[in-house]
C-alpha cells in the first residue's frame, strides 16, 4: 500500500511539472504583458520593472528561475496587486473555495445516491418517474441558470434567501444548490442504474436465501457494489464542480480564488495564473487519487498495493 | 417415515408481456428426514420455480402463487407474512444456488457471508459465530478456516467456492436443503466431490435435501426417492430403485433412453421427439401427449389420474389405466 502511495506521489509529481511547464509557455504566447496599460510608462520605468520580475531575461531562464521558487513553495508577488504576493491571495481565497467546493460534493453525492436508491427500489413506481425527471433537469440545465433561477425565485420574489455573498450558512444555501444539481442528478441516475443491475445479481438472492432484511441486503450486500461506478466518475465530477466555482463565486460574488483565476488572465498576471492554475491541477490530482484509494478499498478485487513475491 | 415438507397442489405463475406462463400446475410431494428426493426434468419444466417457491423467493411480481400449500412444522409457508417467512429462511430452510461464481458477494470477506446468516437466526456473540464459521467450513474441507474467513470470494476457485456456499446453506443446522442444480456450474471431478460431501454432511447432520437437477447420473449417485417433472406437474414419483429399473411414463422411458449407457453394448442415444408444449397456454389433457409414442385419443382431452404402483411409485399416465392395459394385452 504505501508502495503503491509512493509510487503515486511520484507520478503526480511528474503530472504537475507538465502542468507547469505547458501553462507557463502558452501564458507568455498570449500576446500583450503586464504592464500594457492606457496610461503611458516612461520607458525608464517599464525596464525596471521588467528587470524586477525578470521579465527581460530569456523565456527558458524565466522558466527555471520559476520553478526554483515553486521549488520552495513561493509563488512569487502579484504583478497588477503589487503589494500582494500569490500565497497569500491563495490563502485568503482557497478556504472560501475549498467550502463550498467540499459542501457542494457531499451533498451532490449524499443526496444523490440517496435519491438513486430510493429510485431503484422503487424500480417504475411514482417516486422512481419523479426522482428520475428531476435528475435530467438537473443534468441538462446548466449551473449558471439554475443559479439565476435559484436568485430570481428564492431570493428575489420570495425573500427567503439572500442574493450573494458567503457570510453566514444561511448565505450558503443558494450557491451550493446551483453548483450541486448537476452532479447530484449524475450521481442519482448512476446510482439507479447500477443499483437495479446490483439487485438482480444472484448474491442478492443468496442474502435473501439466509433471511436477511431488505435493509439489512441494500446497504450490506448492494450498496457497496452499486457504488463502485459511482466512485469511477466522482474524480472527473470534482473537475466539474472545481470548474463550476469560478462561475458561481462570480454570480454570487463570493469571495474565492476563481476570481483570482479569471483576473489574473486578462491582465496578464503572470505570477497570480501560474500559482492559481498550479493549485487547481493540485487539488484536482489529489481528488484523482482519493478516488482510486476508495476504489481500492471498496472492491477487494482491486489490490493498489504490489503482489507479493514479485 | 417423519415427514418433513409437504407440498399440496402447488401452482405458481409468471406475468409476462406475452402472457401469463402456468410455470407450476399443481405439484404434490412429501419430502421425508433425513432422505435426498431428487427432482429431475428439462429445462424449463418448473423445477426451479417449485424450490424457490418453498423458500418463497419468486419475485411477486411478476411471479404468483395460484393455490396449493407448503405445510412446514405445522406452517403453511405461503401464508406466513414476509417477516415470518425471514425466520424460516436460512435458518429451518435453506438454499444452494447453481453457480457459485455469482452467488457469493464480491465485496464482503468469506468470514462476513458466512457469520451474518447466524448471527441473523442464533443468540450468538460474533465471537461465537466465527467458531460456528470455521467449524462449518472445516466440516466442508476447506483447509485452515481460520485464514480463509478473512479472504475474499476471488481468491477461492469454483469448487471452493461451492464448499462454501454449502457451509453458508447449513450453517444454522436447518431441516431442509435446496440444492437448484450444485454441480452444473463445476466440471466432473468436482462434481464428484461435491455429491461426496452431500452424502458425507447429511450422515453428519440428518438433513433432507431436496436435489434439483437435469443430471441422471447427479440422481443415481445421491438420490434416494426421484420426482420426475414434466411441463410443470410431477408425472412420476418413486424410489431411485423403482424410477431407474422399472420406468412406468414415457417421459422417464424417453429420459433414460437418451442417457449414455456403459452396461450396454453399442447402445443407442434415443433423443425425445419434439419440445415441451408452450406453457402460456397449457394443454388440458397430459402435456406429454405431443411427443408421447404411445399417445391414445384420451390423453390430448383429460389429465391421467395418479396411479400408485407401490407405497412409493406412483406415476399420471393413461396407460396405467385398466382398459388401456387390456388394449396393449390384444394387441
Amino acid at each position: 500500500m504505501l508502495h503503491y502511495i509512493l509510487k503515486r506521489l511520484g507520478s503526480m509529481a511528474v503530472t504537475l511539472l507538465v502542468i507547469i511547464t505547458l501553462t507557463f509557455f502558452l501564458m507568455h504566447s498570449i500576446p500583450g504583458s503586464p504592464f500594457n496599460e492606457e496610461r503611458a510608462t516612461s520607458e525608464a520605468v517599464q525596464k525596471n520593472l521588467e528587470s524586477f520580475y525578470h521579465l527581460d531575461e530569456p523565456l527558458y531562464v524565466q522558466y527555471f528561475i520559476y520553478l526554483k521558487s515553486v521549488a520552495t513553495f513561493d509563488f512569487g508577488p502579484s504583478i497588477k496587486k503589487s503589494s500582494q504576493t500569490v500565497n497569500e491571495m491563495l490563502g485568503r481565497g482557497f478556504p472560501v473555495s475549498f467550502e463550498l467546493g467540499m459542501i457542494t460534493l457531499i451533498v451532490a453525492i449524499f443526496s444523490g445516491i440517496l435519491l438513486g436508491i430510493i429510485a431503484a427500489l422503487r424500480h417504475n413506481g411514482l417516486i422512481d418517474y419523479l426522482a428520475m425527471t428531476v435528475a435530467v433537469v438537473g443534468i441538462s440545465v446548466p449551473n449558471f441558470v439554475m443559479a439565476t433561477l435559484l436568485i430570481q425565485q428564492l431570493a428575489v420574489t420570495w425573500g427567503i434567501l439572500p442574493v450573494a455573498t458567503w457570510t453566514s450558512p444561511k448565505h450558503m444555501i443558494l450557491p451550493t444548490l446551483a453548483l450541486a444539481t448537476g452532479p447530484m442528478a449524475i450521481i442519482a441516475r448512476l446510482t439507479r442504474s447500477s443499483m437495479l443491475e446490483v439487485m438482480t445479481q444472484d448474491y442478492i438472492r443468496t442474502a435473501k436465501a439466509k433471511g436477511l432484511s431488505p435493509v439489512k441486503i441494500v446497504f450490506k450486500h448492494a450498496l457497496k457494489n452499486a457504488l463502485l461506478p459511482v466512485v469511477t466518475i466522482l474524480g472527473s465530477l470534482a473537475a466539474s464542480i472545481l470548474t463550476g466555482t469560478f462561475v458561481i463565486e462570480k454570480i454570487f460574488a463570493i469571495p474565492g480564488m476563481g476570481k483570482y483565476f479569471v483576473e489574473s488572465i486578462n491582465q496578464r498576471d503572470y505570477p497570480v495564473i501560474m500559482g492559481t492554475t498550479i493549485f487547481y491541477s493540485t487539488v484536482l490530482i489529489m481528488m484523482l487519487f482519493l478516488v482510486d484509494l476508495a476504489y481500492g478499498i471498496l472492491d477487494p478485487r482491486i489490490k493498489l498495493h504490489k503482489k507479493e513475491g514479485k | 417415515m417423519e415427514k418433513v415438507l409437504e407440498v399440496k397442489d402447488l401452482h405458481v405463475s409468471f406475468k409476462t408481456y406475452g402472457g401469463e406462463v402456468k410455470a407450476v400446475r399443481g405439484v404434490t410431494f412429501d419430502l421425508h428426514k433425513g432422505e435426498t428426493l431428487a427432482i429431475v426434468g428439462e429445462s424449463g419444466c418448473g423445477k426451479s420455480v417449485t424450490s424457490q417457491s418453498i423458500m418463497r423467493l419468486i419475485p411477486e411480481p411478476p411471479g404468483r402463487f395460484d393455490g396449493g400449500s407448503i405445510v412446514f412444522k405445522e406452517k403453511d409457508l405461503t401464508k406466513l407474512k414476509d417477516s415470518e417467512m425471514r425466520k424460516i429462511r436460512g435458518s429451518d430452510i435453506s438454499m444452494i444456488f447453481q453457480d457459485p461464481m455469482t452467488a457469493l458477494n464480491p465485496t464482503l470477506t468469506i468470514g462476513d457471508q458466512l457469520t451474518e446468516g447466524i448471527l441473523q437466526h442464533m443468540n450468538l456473540s460474533k465471537e461465537q459465530a466465527k467458531k460456528v464459521a470455521v467449524q462449518m467450513l472445516d466440516l466442508v474441507g476447506i483447509p485452515s478456516p481460520q485464514v480463509r474467513l478473512k479472504q475474499y470470494p476471488h481468491q477461492f476457485s469454483g469448487g471452493m467456492r461451492q464448499r462454501i456456499v454449502i457451509a453458508m446453506a447449513l450453517v444454522c443446522q436447518p431441516e431442509v436443503l435446496i440444492a437448484d442444480e450444485p454441480t452444473t456450474a463445476l466440471d466432473v471431478t468436482i462434481q464428484a466431490q461435491i455429491l461426496e460431501l452431500f452424502r458425507d454432511i447429511q450422515k453428519k447432520t440428518g438433513v433432507s435435501i431436496i436435489l434439483i437437477t437435469h443430471d441422471l447420473g447427479v440422481v443415481a449417485q445421491v438420490a434416494d426417492r426421484i420426482a420426475v417433472m414434466y411441463a410443470g406437474k410431477i408425472v412420476e414419483t418413486g424410489t431411485r430403485r423403482e424410477v431407474f429399473y422399472n420406468p412406468q411414463h414415457p417421459y422417464t422411458k424417453g429420459l433414460l433412453n437418451s442417457v449414455p449407457r456403459l452396461d450396454v453394448d453399442g447402445a443407442e442415444l434415443i433423443p425425445i421427439a419434439g419440445t415441451p408444449p408452450d406453457l402460456f397456454s397449457p394443454p388440458v389433457g397430459c402435456p406429454f401427449t405431443a411427443r408421447c409414442p404411445y399417445a391414445m385419443e384420451v390423453c390430448d382431452k383429460v389429465y391421467p389420474s395418479a396411479t400408485k404402483l407401490s407405497d412409493s411409485h406412483g406415476v399420471d399416465c393413461w396407460l396405467q389405466d385398466e382398459r388401456a392395459q387390456k388394449l396393449l394385452a390384444n394387441r
